[in-house]
């Protein structure tokens, strides 16, 4: 398959033509990469402008007679609906009940709206409700209300649930995506990439064997624990799509500072790092359903990291950066070899690789 | 993990820096020319750790950056018709075409669906006997036996509604057309050892022979590329011009022979455009006539589809290693991940993108 053509081949100039305006939406506009952060500020933000939806926590705060409220929101589309580790009814309280805990909030009742296909399997809607149901008592929240809608057959996928949730924040307690400063610490509370990576290995086409399993939890007694040591806690936030690099750029822009990572603290468990080198992803991108990232004042950084390993899931929290002033925005990571790198945003969701 | 932790070994590699430091008197410019080697050099900055007088240059090896326009054209347009599913390795679906790309098609309707192996596309075909399966079949020879697979199956099952949209690619026929042209500055190469693993060592041997050039065969992880780096630097100090294998634990002399046996049973060579490059003569590979009724391009009539491109990005002198990403004044700014003006800001294996993911810092300052 050589050849021995050696005639001098007359190098031209080639580039595409600029893809046309932004008209349509694209799967990438929920990755909760780039895309996403540019639809959240160029249409919802823009017609919604208000104050509190501006701070763009995982949950607003607002107050009601004196008592500060988290009110938070979030729609479950998890494709297969059961994997390993959990299913979209587990997922629907977990995520609702994270995102109300990583503002410090106690979880207090849900609702539940379900968007069901035509055709859906009975069964199968009542596996769903009941892991909800023994989900949400594990967690200690009650599901007080809700609602269905049936669409036609092909309109959905199998089952969609929305679960919005509120909470009570104690006093004293801040949590904000602006609030990290230079000096802060960077913890994180285990092994990463293992959600994303139970549900990649049971999609269609992709299938390959694992023991991995979806790490879906509820964090909010792991944040009670850590709010219990000190309330020097900047923000947390937990890493679902997008991962550990979407949440550590989101702080970053959120509070203008620059976040340095060591690459080596990071904790990832031989499988996902196996399973990640062979589809050709990095799983620092990769979605977490049971972890948060805490960013903290560099003098409660040990005792926090302590409370949290005390805590089942906190048992491999690891202190894995730095906020600097430098580079605001941007999180950088030192590789082993001394060198730098940064950790960028993705514009959309993490494609395989060719080769 | 074994096979991986050793080779991102840093006591391993900061020895080899310095013995490259060590053994280096005066400039040299290596190019590597797979992508994936490309994005390792990035991502753990082993630039940072080669003396000043080594420069890296990026070769052309990113599959998806090199699949000509046209080709990207009508994969969009194949897959906006009803009756067509498209199946693709994941990293094209971004690719901007001249005027849309396979994302934005799958957003106007178009089934368009992503798969690890071209087998893949054949279990859709079979499990879609109404519908017509094209499979995306790019690559460089790393690809080429899988994809000769698929349409080998498809032909012994007799399965009439697949069918492969082909944009093949030859490594050596792209070295020796750098070292023809005028404008070459490489006096060392980093051959890519996934290629190497399929196709062996046998054709480098005439480069080396023709243009007096040291080709070492690399791997992909640090420690492979600072080793291959440090055999290049031996050999251009002492004066030499040898073929040497440094991917030992992959690449044979002889290669993957059933992977060849496949691929010379399914493809023959051809003259092949390279996006960013131009046509080279010989160095791609399309369908057998044997295998005519699995090429999409005949299947479905395509025509040629002209494409106008404007000259503004600098991916030509990117891609032949005569200019750096951060050199284009586009870089970063109108051109980004998010808004590719040029394929090598797509694909994670593009130089462009390997210098925005990791570098942009440094570009800043």
């Amino acid at each position: 398959m050589s050849t021995k053509a050696d005639v001098e081949i007359n190098f031209e100039l080639s580039c595409p033509a600029p893809l046309p305006a932004k008209d349509t939406v694209l799967l990438g506009h929920g990755s909760g990469g780039k895309l996403s952060a540019e639809l959240i500020r160029d249409v919802f933000l823009r017609a919604l402008q208000n104050p509190v939806l501006a701070r763009l926590d995982d949950q607003a705060i607002v107050n009601v007679n004196g008592q500060r409220l988290a009110i938070t929101t979030d729609s479950f589309v998890v494709k297969p609906l059961f994997f390993p580790g959990g299913d979209i009814g587990s997922l629907a309280v977990h995520g609702t009940v994270n995102d109300l805990a990583m503002g410090g909030a106690t979880p207090l009742f849900l609702s539940a709206a379900f968007i069901i296909e035509e055709g859906f399997s009975m069964g199968d809607l009542r596996r769903v409700v009941n892991s909800m149901q023994q989900a949400a008592a594990a967690a200690g929240v009650q599901v007080v209300t809700g609602d269905t809608k049936v669409v036609e057959r092909g309109k959905g996928d199998g089952v969609f649930i929305n679960t919005t949730g509120i909470g009570l924040v104690p006093d004293g307690v801040e949590l904000s995506a602006d609030r990290a400063r230079p000096g802060d610490k960077v913890l994180l509370s285990g092994f990463i990439g293992e959600h994303g990576i139970a549900i990649l290995a049971q999609r269609e086409g992709l299938e390959f064997e694992t023991q991995i399993k979806s790490d879906s939890a509820a964090l909010h007694t792991l944040v009670a624990d850590m709010l219990g040591i000190t309330r020097e806690i900047r923000c947390m936030r937990d890493p679902t799509r997008g991962g550990v690099s979407s949440t550590l750029n989101e702080i970053a822009e959120q509070s203008r500072v620059g976040i340095e990572v060591e690459e080596r603290t990071i904790p990832v468990r031989e499988e996902v790092r196996g399973a990640c080198e062979l589809l050709g992803l990095d799983p620092l991108y990769v979605a977490n359903e049971g972890k948060l990232i805490a960013i903290v004042a560099p003098e409660a950084a040990d005792a926090l990291l302590q409370a949290m390993r005390r805590h089942p899931l906190g048992a491999e929290a690891q202190i894995i950066g730095t906020v600097k002033k430098e580079n605001p925005g941007l999180v950088t990571m030192r590789t082993p070899f001394g060198t730098t790198r940064i950790v960028d945003m993705l514009a959309g969701d993490q494609l395989p690789r060719i080769c | 993990m074994k096979y991986l932790d050793e080779y991102r070994d840093e006591r391993i590699a900061r020895a080899l820096a310095a013995e490259i430091v060590q053994r280096t008197t005066q400039p040299w410019v290596l190019m590597e020319i797979c992508g994936g080697q490309t994005h390792t050099i990035m991502r753990y900055g082993i630039d940072e750790l080669l003396p000043r007088g080594i420069e890296l240059v990026h070769g052309p090896g990113c599959p998806v950056c090199v699949t000509p326009l046209e080709t990207v054209d009508k994969a969009i347009e194949l897959s906006l018709r009803p009756d067509v599913i498209l199946v693709s390795y994941g990293d094209m679906l971004r690719v901007p075409g001249s005027r849309s790309d396979l994302f934005r098609a799958k957003a106007q309707g178009a089934d368009v669906r992503i798969a690890y192996s071209p087998t893949e596309a054949v279990k859709i075909a079979r499990a879609n006997p109404d519908r017509k399966v094209v499979f995306l079949a790019i690559g460089f020879e790393t690809t080429a036996p899988a994809n000769a697979m698929a349409a080998w199956q498809a032909k012994r099952e007799g399965l009439s509604n697949f069918s492969m949209l082909v944009s093949h690619v030859l490594v050596p026929p792209a070295i020796r057309a750098l070292m023809v042209s005028q404008t070459n500055r490489v006096q060392g190469f980093i051959a890519p050892g996934h290629v190497c693993t399929v196709m062996g060592c046998t054709e480098y041997e005439s480069l080396v022979r023709d243009f007096r050039v040291p080709i070492v065969v690399g791997g992909f992880e640090p420690v492979d590329i600072l080793e291959a780096v440090l055999m290049l630097v031996r050999q251009l100090e002492a004066g030499e011009a040898k073929l040497e294998n440094q991917y030992v634990r992959s690449v044979s002399y002889s290669g993957n022979v059933s992977a060849q046996q496949i691929m010379t049973e399914v493809f023959e060579v051809a003259d092949q455009k390279w996006r960013g490059i131009g046509l080279i003569p010989q160095s791609g590979m399309r369908l057998r006539e044997e295998y005519a009724a699995f090429d999409a391009d005949r299947v479905f009539d395509l025509g040629e589809i002209a494409v106008d491109e404007p000259a503004e990005c600098i991916s030509a002198q990117v891609l032949q290693g005569l200019k750096k990403p951060p050199d284009c004044p586009v870089f970063g700014m109108r051109c980004t991940p998010e808004n590719p003006l040029g394929a090598p800001m797509v694909s994670t294996e593009g130089a462009c993108a390997a210098y925005y993911h990791y570098r942009r810092h440094m570009v800043a300052s």
